[in-house]
């Protein structure tokens, strides 16, 4: 056998290796009840933000506590608890992938992704809200934010 | 109907541009095809002569495309969509050109564009390559002319073209009126996370990359068509070595936007996007080193061919990854889905196919030496390092796939969730592609260090080791003297991998002392000739200011306020990383004492900027960074934050918002009262009574963000309270196009917002509102990268090493 041969060899075994282990690392997208069954593994949670319910966070005391009730895609509810700052537009997200495990009666959020009807994705449908109606004044005031002298 | 005010000439010449470059691209696609096949040597020419006249004709009309498209963006036009769509009037002028790269359409454009220019260059200097080289562009060239053609054929659309109109494509009842366009004041305006001087220039670059990573592929794809196995090689290294430096500048002008403009506190997450053009660029590195081993002796050939076809391969499956929407998902930053999958996956198979059943067809006609290479020589260690950037190229480009494996399994297990779960990255997704691309640092590091004191074929031990064994002792006295002094204690992922940093540090460390000295030893300084160990010392540099960087990297915005609380639920968890500023308080902060001293509003758009005074506890050392955010900008709701770093030789300090009192809460909802009152006038209010003492009316106010042609009026208001303290208020309204724009004062000492609506000659109208008592903060994060700047000047080093060599290779091709 060939020097090459072995160093290939060599490099399917590490591939190999490199591959399994990363396999190992993966995780799962999973629903609120199957979350509940294996409480302390790392998930994934595709849900939505509970309007109903009220969103706990309060900067000016804690900026990292945020608490807020998700709904997933069969209806069930869990409480979320994610100790960083409040992503901003978490209000007017349609779906959330919450990456974190469940711990006691609640969601131990460590990562939230949010998908927001955003203008900026080319969806036709999002982007007719921003055109105008036709009837309105021409006559516009722009209001500025603030009050400073810039 | 008949509109008014539409300009629709642009539109009827671009779209004329978009079928002649789909028909020329076809033709001369066609024609460098035939001039191959043809026998005699007058048809040859005959047909050469075709192709090279058609694909002229493709470049005046990508040219031609390519300004029609910016003088729409840049005029405004917002009866077309694509101006709508990406652009605004507020924006920067020097914006207009991302503005054009935002999307798909003109991204392809961007791409086509550099064709063009190289497809020149071909036609001049690829001699007997010209034909087989510039079918395989020309095809290029025809694939990206669909995607931007729009056209509707046999119920399938093809292409997305950016000069449909508004009113086609949208549904919306102020299309009914003939006027429309007097009503749409305004277009959709730039992503601001896009309004970065970065997105001006990185696109392009990539871009770039992009464009000349095909020629390379082409030239193996005629040597193989042609049956010229070798002859391929030397003319093909110089553009294998521009496209190297050219995708590697555009990478890292990537993460520099990354870094300046994006909140994940880094310029490097493995997000697909990324990966998608790290993984080609290793490939063709690796493909670099074996076309080098092939031209000093003649090994390697066919990984070379392997190597180069699959780089440009690469390029066309990130370009279906990022465009397809595929990584919907699993993304921050890809392209939407423009419902054009099939025939992005048409394009990818068109190339892959083809040259892949070309390479199986040919691949024991290319010639190989049975003959095992000597351990002691050159090109075996070189081969080795190829073989490792080509493991990390693999492990990347699985990890990053896990949503196409998602969607052909799901296609396979169709909803039955029991069959197949989709998967998803682990708890720490960063640091699984870490804990394996160390392993590739270390070994990199040690074989660019070492292996050029080697010879090609046979090196002599005594040699080797009086030449090489000083870097490598210098090396690992500095190594250890780094590590001793540097205070390298990443212990997050154990102990384990803290011995690997350390290990990366010390070959990266090897890496450029080696190659420095080889340049004094070896080379004899001859810098000329010495572009690969500049670009190796230079990779060298850049993996320490990666390294460095990243395990020293440390959050100062550890809540350690008065204000914490206990944290709630789970208290013994690790302190936040966002610390809450109130507005004027002091706050310790690591180092440091913060304090968020004042904002200010963009005149135009909705960003404001927050000036956060830093003073060193040491009383030395004082900075004030000015992190911005857009709040509920353009219909987006939510805060858009841009960070702001301070920057020392040694280190960055780098905050960014985090979160902001809600403008619902703040924004209270009573109504101004209108009054209307001249110079000198008295009214009087509930606490006291206030006097319009001067009303100035002025086109060259001094005032950021004013343009020429403004009118600025300003009110000077004196309020007397009851207890007879008085108080100055100067609201201001500026005019521009038949738009006014108010700037409201507000008086904290008697609770009111004076509003100035309109000033008419010695009139004015005013609106009085009370002020609601607010609390004012901001919340941010705050982080130290050190050395961070070795890591830019390494990626500009490694840069141009790749340049200084193409340089040597290109005298060396056409004038040898």
């Amino acid at each position: 056998m060939k020097k090459i041969h072995i160093l290939l060899l060599l490099c399917v075994a590490i591939a190999i290796s490199v591959l399994i282990s990363f396999m190992g690392t993966l995780t799962t997208y999973d629903t609120v009840q199957t979350a509940r069954e294996q409480p302390g593994k790392f998930i994934h949670l595709v849900a939505r933000l509970d309007h109903t319910k009220p969103v706990e966070y309060d900067a000016v005391h804690n900026p990292n506590y945020l608490s807020f009730t998700a709904i997933d895609s069969l209806g069930e509810a869990v409480k979320v608890v994610y100790r960083n700052a409040k992503p901003d537009n978490l209000e007017i997200s349609d779906r959330l992938v919450l990456k974190g495990a469940i711990k006691d009666d609640y969601f131990d959020c460590r990562e939230i992704l949010m998908k927001c009807p955003s203008k900026y994705k080319d969806d036709n449908k999002a982007v007719e809200k921003r055109l105008p109606h036709a009837g309105t004044t021409n006559r516009k005031i722009n209001h500025l934010p603030g009050n400073k002298k810039v | 109907m008949d509109y008014i005010g539409e300009s629709l000439l642009p539109g009827k010449l671009g779209n004329f541009f978009i079928i002649l470059s789909l028909i020329s691209s076809l033709m001369a696609t066609i024609s460098f095809f035939l001039s191959i096949k043809k026998p005699f040597e007058n048809e040859k020419s005959k047909w050469l002569r075709v192709a090279r006249i058609s694909f002229f004709i493709e470049v005046v009309s990508v040219l031609a495309i390519f300004c029609i498209l910016f003088y729409i963006i840049s005029n405004h036009l917002f009866e077309y969509k694509y101006a709508w769509q990406h652009s605004s009037l507020s924006l920067e002028a020097k914006y207009l050109f991302a503005c054009f790269w935002e999307g798909q359409e003109g991204s392809f454009l961007l791409w086509s564009v550099w064709h063009c220019v190289i497809g020149l260059i071909l036609i001049k200097k690829a001699r007997s390559w010209e034909a087989p080289v510039m079918a395989v562009l020309s095809l290029a060239q025809f694939c990206l002319a669909t995607m931007i053609a729009g056209i509707h054929m046999l119920g399938i659309k093809a292409g997305s073209n950016p000069f449909v109109l508004l009113r086609n494509e949208m549904d919306a009842p102020v299309f009914l009126k003939p006027d429309y366009l007097s009503y749409i004041k305004d277009g959709n305006d730039l992503n601001p996370l896009l309004q970065n001087y970065w997105m001006i220039i990185h696109p392009p670059v990539l871009f770039l990359g992009f464009a000349s990573a095909i020629i390379p592929f082409a030239y193996a794809v005629a040597g193989l068509y042609t049956k010229r196995y070798k002859e391929w090689v030397k003319p093909a290294l110089p553009w294998a070595l521009f496209s190297a430096a050219v995708l590697g500048g555009g990478l890292m002008m990537g993460a520099m936007w990354a870094y300046e403009s994006l909140t994940f506190g880094g310029y490097w997450a493995w997000d697909p996007v990324e990966n998608a053009s790290l993984v080609p660029w290793l490939i063709l590195v690796s493909g670099i080193h074996t076309m080098l081993i092939y031209q000093h002796t003649r090994r390697s050939l066919r990984s070379t061919f392997l190597f180069i076809i699959f780089s440009f391969l690469l390029i066309l499956y990130s370009t279906f990854l990022t465009r397809s929407g595929i990584l919907g998902d699993s993304s921050v930053h890809a392209f939407t889905d423009l419902g054009m999958n099939f025939q992005l996956l048409f394009f990818l198979l068109l190339f892959v196919l083809p040259s892949i059943f070309l390479l199986a067809y040919h691949f024991r006609s290319i010639p190989h030496i049975a003959k095992e290479e000597g351990t002691s020589s050159r090109e075996f260690w070189m081969f080795i390092g190829s073989l490792i950037l080509l493991l990390s190229a693999v492990s990347i480009i699985i990890m990053t796939s896990i949503p196409v494996v998602n969607k052909i399994a799901g296609f396979f297990a169709g909803e039955d969730k029991t069959l197949f779960k989709p998967l998803a990255t682990g708890e720490n997704a960063e640091h699984s592609y870490n804990q394996i691309q160390i392993f590739a640092a270390i070994s990199i590091g040690i074989l660019t260090g070492f292996t050029q004191y080697l010879k090609y074929k046979k090196t002599g031990v005594n040699y080797f080791f009086k030449k090489a064994g000083r870097p490598i002792l210098v090396s690992l006295l500095i190594g250890v003297i780094l590590l001793f002094f540097g205070n390298i204690h990443y212990d997050k992922q154990g102990i384990g991998f803290l011995i690997l940093i350390c290990a990366a540090i010390t070959s990266s460390v090897y890496a450029i002392i080696g190659n420095l000295s080889y340049i004094g030893i070896g080379l004899k300084s001859n810098l000329k000739s010495s572009g690969a160990s500049v670009a190796h010392a230079g990779f060298g540099l850049l993996l320490l200011g990666i390294l460095i960087s990243a395990s020293k990297k440390e959050i100062l915005s550890i809540n350690s306020s008065g204000l914490a609380v206990p944290m709630g639920e789970g208290s013994t968890e690790k302190p936040g990383e966002n610390l809450t500023l109130l507005k004027g308080a002091r706050t310790s902060m690591d180092d440091y004492w913060v304090t968020y001293k004042t904002d200010s509003a963009h005149p135009q758009k909705r960003l404001w900027y927050y000036k956060i005074l830093f003073e060193n506890k040491n009383g030395i050392e004082k900075f004030t960074l000015t992190p911005n955010a857009f709040v509920n900008y353009k219909g987006v709701e939510g805060l858009m934050s841009n960070p702001d770093a301070k920057h020392y030789w040694n280190r960055d300090i780098f905050s960014y918002i985090t979160s902001l009192p809600d403008p619902a809460i703040n924004n209270d909802t009573s109504q101004y009262e209108v009054k209307q009152l001249k110079t000198g006038d008295t009214i009087l209010y509930n606490d006291g009574l206030f006097i319009l003492e001067n009303l100035v009316t002025k086109t060259n106010l001094k005032m950021a963000g004013l343009e020429a042609g403004d009118t600025a009026s300003v009110a000077t208001i004196k309020i007397i309270s009851k207890t007879k303290e008085a108080y100055s208020a100067e609201p201001i309204v500026i005019r521009r196009n038949n738009q006014s724009y108010l700037l409201p004062d507000t008086v904290n000492e008697v609770k009111l917002i004076f509003q100035l609506r309109e000033a008419t000659g010695e009139m004015i109208r005013l609106g009085i509102k009370p002020s609601n008592p607010k609390i004012e903060y901001v919340t941010l994060k705050v982080l130290k990268f050190p050395f961070i700047n070795l890591l830019w000047m390494g990626a500009v080093i490694t840069i141009f090493g790749f340049l200084m060599s193409m340089v040597r290779r290109i005298k060396l091709t056409y004038q040898g």
